[in-house]
């Protein structure tokens, strides 16, 4: 040993005591280890045991005890003093804010319910603060999916059952070529990195299709640059490539989708594109056992690809005849799509060659016997190991409903869902669209709304409209501007309110949303809104309630603030009845719980909203005394019943801990939880592992654990016949018709078959002016405006640059340093420029709410995330450029509402260099002050 | 000056795939979190929520574009630390010995109630893997988490770096490399593990592995008879299927 080597004590005490929670620095919801020092956080690493991250973490979710120590942390319930957007509170207590609450929203129950909007955002809450909403009797609930990607969840909910990410996954311990579209870095985080390991680890493939070639792009095997917008154009040319070709799985398709079922083929029918069903209402297949007609899901049935039924002089072909006839068609010939899709032909008949070859060629297959719903014993599981994910980037335009449609088709002929080595589904997943509820909007004063506000329309009886046709809801959801908008449109709330259209409301409820800032589109605009003021000087959204753990930019534009807790200090439970957290091989939920108390007047929102539903004497929130019934949301979680047997949590129920999925309450649940590591996990049994919509073992387990009451297979809808519904409604069959404006929008975007047509704002802009596509990107190291702008991460993330390929680069003569003007139809912006070679030649992008306001989250006025970082917000608009016709038309898909965030076009000029990034919004008043200076952070001796 | 002890056979040290490194960050923020909390003086923040905040950091990411000659431009993430070097420059040339290399296993680190703040060492290292901390006014650099590896409060599964234990894509692997039949010696012989900059003649004892080419997929010539086609219209599709169909295993019905 050297002179100069000091005695060193390699095993410091690490911390007093873990406590293992749920993280809430994104959406991802991975288990945590909190340690802690003398009743302070110390440090937070990856709990190995919790199925979503299985140890590890990621950087935000190991930078949240800054998010729980930011000095941007709200105190306590603010009451506002100065004009709205000022940012000039006064510091009230809780009996005063909840009075104040109640004040406004007993008379808006009493008599006109939609009057009040609760638009929850980013929440993970939902089936509680529906429920909520419901009680209230309000039709206008909904959170953030509309803005987010509801394209994906509905496209895969209406096709086959369930989407990516908490819905299903790959199979990424078997798949052998995986192919990623567009998504955003934590759709979901630190799963994907770790399947990206392992396909690394064992010598799979992964091939990136995204118009930027940064993180998950950047590590794998093959780039494709699509141009923005065009991915269902690229998908539906490799249809057209494997169809052609005859790759494509007959005996799956024959067996597990509706490529067997039969079609009306008669134009002048009213029952022309719809199945052919028996007298049961089931749809009618060929059976090859017999030659006759039967029902898809008849014991013994051998459904028939080829068989077609004519009857009544009408002919009936089943769905796989219409798909050859339209991907065939030489419109999807790669050749037809290379230059939109900024791809050349042969490289589309190289991937789907490669496709071809992975998913038959290298077939897998597992000893595995099982038995499908119709009885027919398997002896093993075939697995075709091609397997895709994707999430907002092809989901968040115009059409991106039926590019999301398109993908689960291609994945579909493929034989890839479902299989190992393909994608699988997450338990309680799968689920029909048939198995969800109804939208429902039925308002009665003084009473609770007739049912759960979201659900999945199959047809123009489940819209949600006045019988003059007018919506019922502020958002239009569930109208024929957007029929099947199975989130809400929480990106229309404030500019619908604003426009009293459809009608005026009172008071804006909301939690969790940046609504003034990055959660909307039109930033301005909708500040504007917000501050409006009536002929008789007051605000034309008369009342804004919100809720928030920190000062961001919305809490300046609301009357009264809740101030929430951190998520270390708060109960939580997530819950199958929500966005669950499972694995394809075991279904799982989890709490949060107060690993630390407030040291603030604060409070769960939640919680707040068990004692305001109390005051206001609301079902489900009071006893038969009138008393308040749930004391907190603890109290919620562990003794609430959503149906015999099911509650919030799955796991631990029964007063002895016993239940699994079913059971009664137990007063101990939650610290049941605390001692599992703040979750629980329940496997799926060996062999219903796969298959499971078709597998019998499955439906009985998931019947078993509560998922479903009783058991309900299905099959693939490659043709959605709730889409042709809609479609024949246009085309004038039926007795609800929609308004002549729509007619020929709905009947090509209603298409039953997956379609490609270009972004609807396309049409309104002159692309010779704005030839440039625009994108966003949310950074891996830090999330948007969920929490504060974190200490640490902003060292990463601390301002955003906008990103431009080489073309533009030089086509400008940028320099390193330089600005640029970025225009669009709607708006201008002015920000830093920088140079990206791996990005598509047509596209510039930057970070996403790496931007923020003067005098929001405690920062310094200075601070580069005001001066250098900018939002793209600005350029886009809630509304697409005017058509001259009067109306008011989203920039949204006209299928499900979903925000067309990426259709902007944009142009780009050289700039000045200007003091700070333009338009430089003026500064708001910080209701919490400014954080220190220097932290030299250590709670242990 | 400070000498440096004679080469150990264990030399424990971190093996990076570049070709996995998704370039999250979480090694950065993990290592951050713990050696604030542990070994030494807390890694600071200046201006933290002000107009230009920098703050120590014993490990960092830094991403670099890479043009071919042929073919898209390619993005590489590039974590970089201490490299616990054999021939550490950063020890030779600190006047109080405080910078050191432990003879038991080649970690290097810096004592630092001996630290003068002086800056030698970082200037010596060629691969800007030291920071003075502005607060303390003593170099940080990364120690292995010397304070977990052997740490006998640690579940046996833990006693590795913080930012091996997190890092989600399993990008960063950490073993000893005087071991040649290690995991990580296995590993670097497989995928043609290098050194960082060896010109520089430090002996780096961290390892890099370097990323596997891309946008090879096979010209379509290869891949063509996967797409031969079977029909050119609906018509000829549906007179296929019915011949596929009746070759399907009992399929002639």
């Amino acid at each position: 040993m050297s002179l100069d080597q000091p005695q060193l004590d390699t095993s410091p005490t690490v911390s007093d005591e873990v406590r293992k929670t749920t993280c809430y620095m994104c959406a991802c919801r991975c288990g945590i280890n909190v340690h802690m020092k003398d009743g302070k956080v110390a440090y937070i690493e990856g709990n190995r045991d919790h199925p979503v991250n299985q140890g590890v973490l990621c950087a935000k979710g190991s930078a949240g005890i800054m998010q729980h120590n930011a000095p941007s942390r709200l105190r306590a319930p603010l009451k506002r003093t100065g004009p709205r957007g000022s940012g000039e509170f006064e510091e009230i207590s809780w009996e005063e804010a909840l009075t104040m609450a109640t004040d406004w929203l007993k008379p808006i129950r009493e008599n006109n319910p939609e009057k009040l909007a609760f638009f929850t955002g980013r929440d993970q809450s939902q089936s509680f603060t529906g429920f909520w909403a419901q009680g209230f009797g309000t039709p206008n609930f909904a959170a953030h999916g509309g803005f987010c990607s509801v394209n994906m969840a509905a496209a895969g909910i209406y096709t086959m059952g369930g989407a990516f990410w908490e819905f299903g996954q790959p199979d990424w311990d078997h798949t052998k070529l995986f192919m990623l579209f567009g998504v955003a870095e934590d759709h979901d985080s630190n799963p994907i990195k770790m399947g990206i390991g392992k396909l690394k680890k064992r010598g799979a493939r992964m091939i990136g299709v995204n118009p930027i070639r940064t993180g998950y792009n950047a590590v794998a095997d093959d780039w494709v640059g699509i141009t923005p917008g065009t991915d269902g154009l690229f998908i539906l040319a490799m249809v057209h490539c494997l169809m052609k070709a005859g790759k494509v799985d007959l005996d799956y398709l024959a067996r597990f989708t509706n490529a067997s079922v039969l079609i009306n083929e008669d134009p002048k029918s009213e029952q022309f594109g719809l199945f052919l069903r028996g007298k049961d209402g089931q749809p009618q297949v060929i059976d090859r056992n017999t030659g006759q007609l039967a029902a898809w899901n008849g014991k013994g049935v051998d459904p028939d690809l080829a068989g077609t039924y004519r009857a009544k002089g009408v002919t009936h072909r089943p769905v796989f005849h219409q798909m050859a006839d339209r991907y065939l068609s030489d419109e999807y010939a790669p050749e037809a799509v290379a230059d939109r899709c900024g791809i050349p032909a042969e490289r589309i008949r190289t991937l789907a060659a490669d496709l071809a070859r992975v998913a038959f060629d290298e077939a897998i297959e597992l000893d595995r016997p099982w038995t499908d719903f119709r009885g027919k014993k398997h002896d093993k599981m075939i697995g075709r190991p091609v397997s895709f994910h994707a999430m907002r980037g092809i989901s968040a335009h115009s059409n991106g409903f039926q590019t999301c449609r398109a993908l689960h088709v291609l994945q579909i002929i493929l034989g890839s869902v479902e299989v190992p080595g393909g994608m699988r589904f997450k338990p309680p997943y799968p689920k029909p669209a048939t198995a969800h509820p109804k939208p429902h909007g039925k308002v009665t004063p003084g009473a609770a709304l007739d049912g759960p506000h979201l659900g999945y329309t199959h047809g123009p009886e489940d819209l949600l409209l006045h019988d003059d046709g007018s919506p019922k809801r502020i958002d239009k959801a569930y109208t024929w501007e957007n029929p099947m908008s199975a989130h809400g449109l929480m990106h229309m709330v404030i500019s619908n309110a604003h426009a009293g259209d459809p009608y005026k409301i009172d008071t804006l409820f909301m939690y969790m949303a940046n609504m003034s800032w990055n959660s909307s589109m039109n930033t301005g605009g909708v500040t504007k809104m917000l501050t409006d003021k009536d002929e008789n000087g007051d605000y034309v959204i008369p009342h804004i309630i919100y809720s928030d753990a920190y000062s961001s930019e919305m809490v300046a534009y609301a009357d009264l603030i809740f101030p929430d807790t951190t998520y270390l200090e708060r109960h939580d439970c997530i819950s199958l009845l929500d966005r669950p957290i499972c694995e394809a091989d075991g279904v799982a939920d989890a709490i949060r719980w107060p690993v630390v108390e407030p040291d603030r007047d604060v409070r769960g929102f939640q919680s707040v909203l068990c004692d305001l539903g109390a005051r206001l004497g609301m079902p489900g929130f009071v006893n038969d005394d009138g008393s308040q019934k749930y004391r907190d949301y603890a109290d919620y979680i562990t003794n609430h019943i959503r149906r015999p047997g099911v509650g919030p949590l799955a796991g631990f129920r029964n007063t002895d801990g016993s239940g699994k999925g079913r059971g009664d309450v137990n007063p101990d649940q939650i610290q049941n939880y605390i001692d599992n590591g703040g979750f629980w996990l329940e496997h799926v049994p060996e062999n219903a592992a796969y298959y499971k919509p078709f597998n019998a073992e499955y439906q009985d387990w998931a019947v078993k654990m509560g998922f479903y009451d009783a058991v309900q297979p299905y099959i693939f809808q490659l043709y959605v016949e709730p889409l042709r519904k809609f479609q024949a409604a246009a085309e004038g069959i039926g007795e609800r018709q929609p308004p002549e404006h729509l007619r020929e929008r709905l009947k090509v975007t209603m298409d039953p078959l997956p379609i490609w047509y270009g972004a609807l704002e396309d049409d309104q802009v002159d692309l010779d002016t704005y030839p440039v596509h625009a994108l966003t990107q949310r950074p891996m190291a830090m999330y948007h405006s969920w929490g504060t702008q974190n200490a640490w991460l902003r060292q990463i993330h601390g301002h955003n640059p906008l990103y431009v390929p080489t073309k533009i680069w030089e086509a400008n003569g940028f320099a390193e340093g330089d600005w640029a003007k970025v225009s669009s139809a709607h708006g201008a912006i002015v920000v830093p420029v920088a140079h990206q070679a791996s990005l598509n030649a047509n596209t510039v992008w930057t970070w996403n709410a790496i931007g923020k306001r003067k005098g929001a989250w405690a920062l310094d006025k200075g601070a580069t995330e005001a001066t250098k970082g900018f939002l793209l917000n600005h350029l886009i608009h809630e509304l697409l450029p005017p058509k001259g016709d009067g109306l008011r038309w989203a920039n949204s898909d006209p299928v499900t509402g979903q925000a067309a965030w990426f259709d902007l076009r944009v142009k780009i000029e050289k700039s000045a260099v200007p003091n700070e990034a333009q338009p430089a919004m003026p500064a708001i008043k910080s209701p919490v002050g400014k954080g220190p200076s220097d932290l030299e952070w250590k709670v242990g001796k | 000056m400070t000498q440096l002890p004679p080469p150990s056979a264990k030399k424990l040290g971190l093996v990076i795939d570049l070709d996995t490194c998704v370039g999250c960050h979480a090694c950065v923020i993990s290592c951050k979190g713990w050696n604030t909390e542990n070994y030494g003086a807390p890694l600071s923040d200046q201006q933290a929520y002000g107009a230009n905040p920098s703050g120590t950091f014993l490990n960092r990411v830094h991403s670099y574009e890479v043009q071919p000659d042929q073919g898209a431009a390619q993005l590489i993430h590039f974590p970089k630390s201490c490299l616990h070097c054999e021939d550490a420059p950063c020890v030779t040339v600190c006047p109080t010995g405080a910078s050191h290399k432990r003879a038991e296993d080649g970690i290097v680190l810096v004592n630092e109630s001996d630290c003068i703040g002086c800056g030698l060492c970082a200037w010596a290292c060629p691969y800007g893997a030291r920071e003075l901390d502005a607060k303390e006014g003593v170099m940080k650099k990364c120690t292995l988490c010397v304070d977990r590896i052997y740490n006998e409060n640690l579940p046996e599964e833990d006693r590795q770096p913080a930012c091996v234990r997190t890092c989600p894509a399993g990008a960063r692997h950490f073993g000893d490399l005087g071991d040649e039949n290690s995991d990580v010696s296995k590993l670097v012989a497989e995928r043609g593990g290098f050194d960082l900059m060896p010109e520089q003649g430090t002996k780096p004892v961290n390892k890099y592995l370097p990323p596997r080419p891309k946008d090879e997929m096979p010209e379509f010539d290869v891949l063509a008879p996967y797409l031969e086609p079977i029909a050119s219209d609906g018509k000829g599709f549906v007179g296929w299927l019915d011949k596929a169909l009746s070759a399907l295993p009992g399929g002639a019905k």
